[in-house]
Order: structure tokens, then C-alpha cells, then sequence
């Protein structure tokens, strides 16, 4: 088991394969969800230039999740799960933080903000993923899920 | 260690070699310190050669953003050096690519500075 990470184990239900972990609030986090996620994608048998895609969203959600959400409390963790289903590879990544204004994200790419120094993260996954989604958790929290279709040979 | 970054002088430009990983922590804070440095000891032509950088996150773009902003407010410049295609690509998406003079020469790039 991987130091600050609580296996919860592997189930599989009607041909998905879910891997799921509670992590805690830590930049050391951010690097093992990456790093489990493209295991798993890889295995998934996912292409090199989608691996990075994945890495790279998951790395954003995970430092929005520890760093925005949880901010780094020691008492709340963040929830991952990586599946595999026949024709998706999803994650999901959730926090137990006070949530984001979503809907009103201020636009990276607006001439006034794209010389700001953050706001660039959602951004960046809506670019990379094929589904981007956020839910609010009861009583507390925030969810979100990145979809990438597999595309058979 | 996740980024590492040397410091040279090419007649009155320096460069910057950058390789690793640029991402929130340690990467993007010794880019951060790196150029602030530079930038208090009135570097004003500073050139950021990324030909090693395996891979940039959001956090990364913003440092070098900020870079950028801090050099040209104090009247310098900054540009860049051999992206690899995924910087180039990222750069790209948040329109960022335009902002940035960008080299894939060392020698031209030198000269390029006024």
C-alpha cells in the first residue's frame, strides 16, 4: 500500500473494473493518483498521446481537489476511482471541500485573463478529455468525472 | 528531483537551461525563484531554453506567465527556446502561444534580443 493512500481494492461489476482510493490532502497525492491513473489506462490500453491527456487532467483535478477543496486539511481526503469499462476509461475524483462556481468560470482564453497566473486547469481537461463532468456531493464536496472514450482496433 | 535549472551567459543574454517536470511544488517554485533572482540582479534579457522540460501543468504555464510579466514590467524581455511538441501544444490551446516570442534556435534567438 502506497504511504497516506487507503486501498479500498478492485471490484468488477458488469465488465467495468473499478480501482478506487482515499487519499490524503498532499502534492504527494497529486503525483500518486497520476501515476495510478495511467497505470490503469495503460493496461486500458490507452494511446501514449491520450496517456498524457489523461495524466495531465487528472493531475489538475487532483490539485484542485487538494489545494481548492480540501485545502490540504489533514482531517478531509480525497476520494479517487479509476475504471475500465468496455468502451470508456473514467475517473472520478472527489473532495470534501466547500465546492466552485462551475458555471461562472472566468474564461481562460479571454484577452483580459490570459496573461493571469491561474484559471487555466478546467480549461485544460475540457480540452483533453472526451466528458468533463461536476457534481455537488451532500453535505460536502465536489465530484468530478473524466470520461475517455477507447477506441477499438 | 522534479526540475532542474542552470544559468548561463551568452554575451548579454542568459540562459535558462530547464529540464524535468514544471508542475505545481518544487518545479514551479524554482522556475519562480529562478527568474525572480535574475530579474534582482537586472537580468533584463533572459531566454528560457525548454528543450528538456518532459512535462508542464497549468501551474507551470502560470510561472512562466508571471515570468514574463515580471520580466517586460521591469523593462526586460523574456523569451523561449525549443518547446517540445506538447509545451508548443499547450501554449497553443490557452492562446498563450502568440504572447511569447518563441526560438527554436539558440544563436537566432540570441540575436533577437534588441
Amino acid at each position: 500500500m502506497r504511504r497516506g493512500a487507503l486501498t479500498m481494492g478492485k471490484n468488477s461489476r458488469g465488465g467495468t473494473e473499478t480501482v478506487e482510493r482515499f487519499l490524503d490532502s498532499t502534492l504527494e497525492s497529486v503525483d500518486s493518483a497520476e501515476e495510478l491513473a495511467v497505470q490503469e489506462a495503460e493496461k486500458a490500453g490507452v494511446p501514449e498521446d491520450d496517456l498524457h491527456k489523461i495524466a495531465m487532467s487528472v493531475r489538475e483535478s487532483m490539485v484542485n481537489a487538494v489545494v481548492h477543496g480540501n485545502r490540504y486539511n489533514a482531517h478531509k481526503k480525497v476520494r479517487l476511482s479509476v475504471s475500465k469499462g468496455p468502451r470508456e476509461f473514467v475517473v472520478k475524483i472527489a473532495d470534501e471541500g466547500d465546492g466552485f462556481d462551475y458555471e461562472h468560470l472566468p474564461d481562460p482564453l479571454a484577452q483580459e485573463n490570459l496573461l493571469r497566473h491561474s484559471g487555466r486547469g478546467i480549461f485544460l481537461i475540457k480540452a483533453f478529455m472526451d466528458e468533463f463532468q461536476v457534481r455537488r456531493l451532500d453535505p460536502a464536496g465536489t465530484e468530478v468525472t473524466l470520461v475517455k472514450y477507447l477506441v477499438s482496433n | 528531483m522534479s526540475v532542474k535549472l542552470s544559468t548561463r551567459q551568452v554575451g548579454d543574454v542568459s540562459v535558462v537551461d530547464v529540464a524535468g517536470r514544471i508542475t505545481l511544488g518544487e518545479g514551479s517554485s524554482a522556475l519562480r525563484d529562478t527568474l525572480r533572482d535574475m530579474v534582482g540582479k537586472g537580468q533584463k534579457k533572459i531566454l528560457l531554453n525548454l528543450g528538456d522540460v518532459s512535462y508542464i501543468d497549468s501551474s507551470g504555464i502560470g510561472e512562466l506567465v508571471s515570468g514574463f510579466t515580471t520580466v517586460t514590467n521591469q523593462g526586460g524581455q523574456l523569451k523561449l527556446l525549443n518547446l517540445t511538441k506538447r509545451v508548443k501544444d499547450l501554449l497553443q490551446i490557452t492562446k498563450l502561444y502568440t504572447v511569447f516570442d518563441v526560438h527554436d534556435d539558440e544563436a537566432g534567438a540570441v540575436r533577437s534580443f534588441a
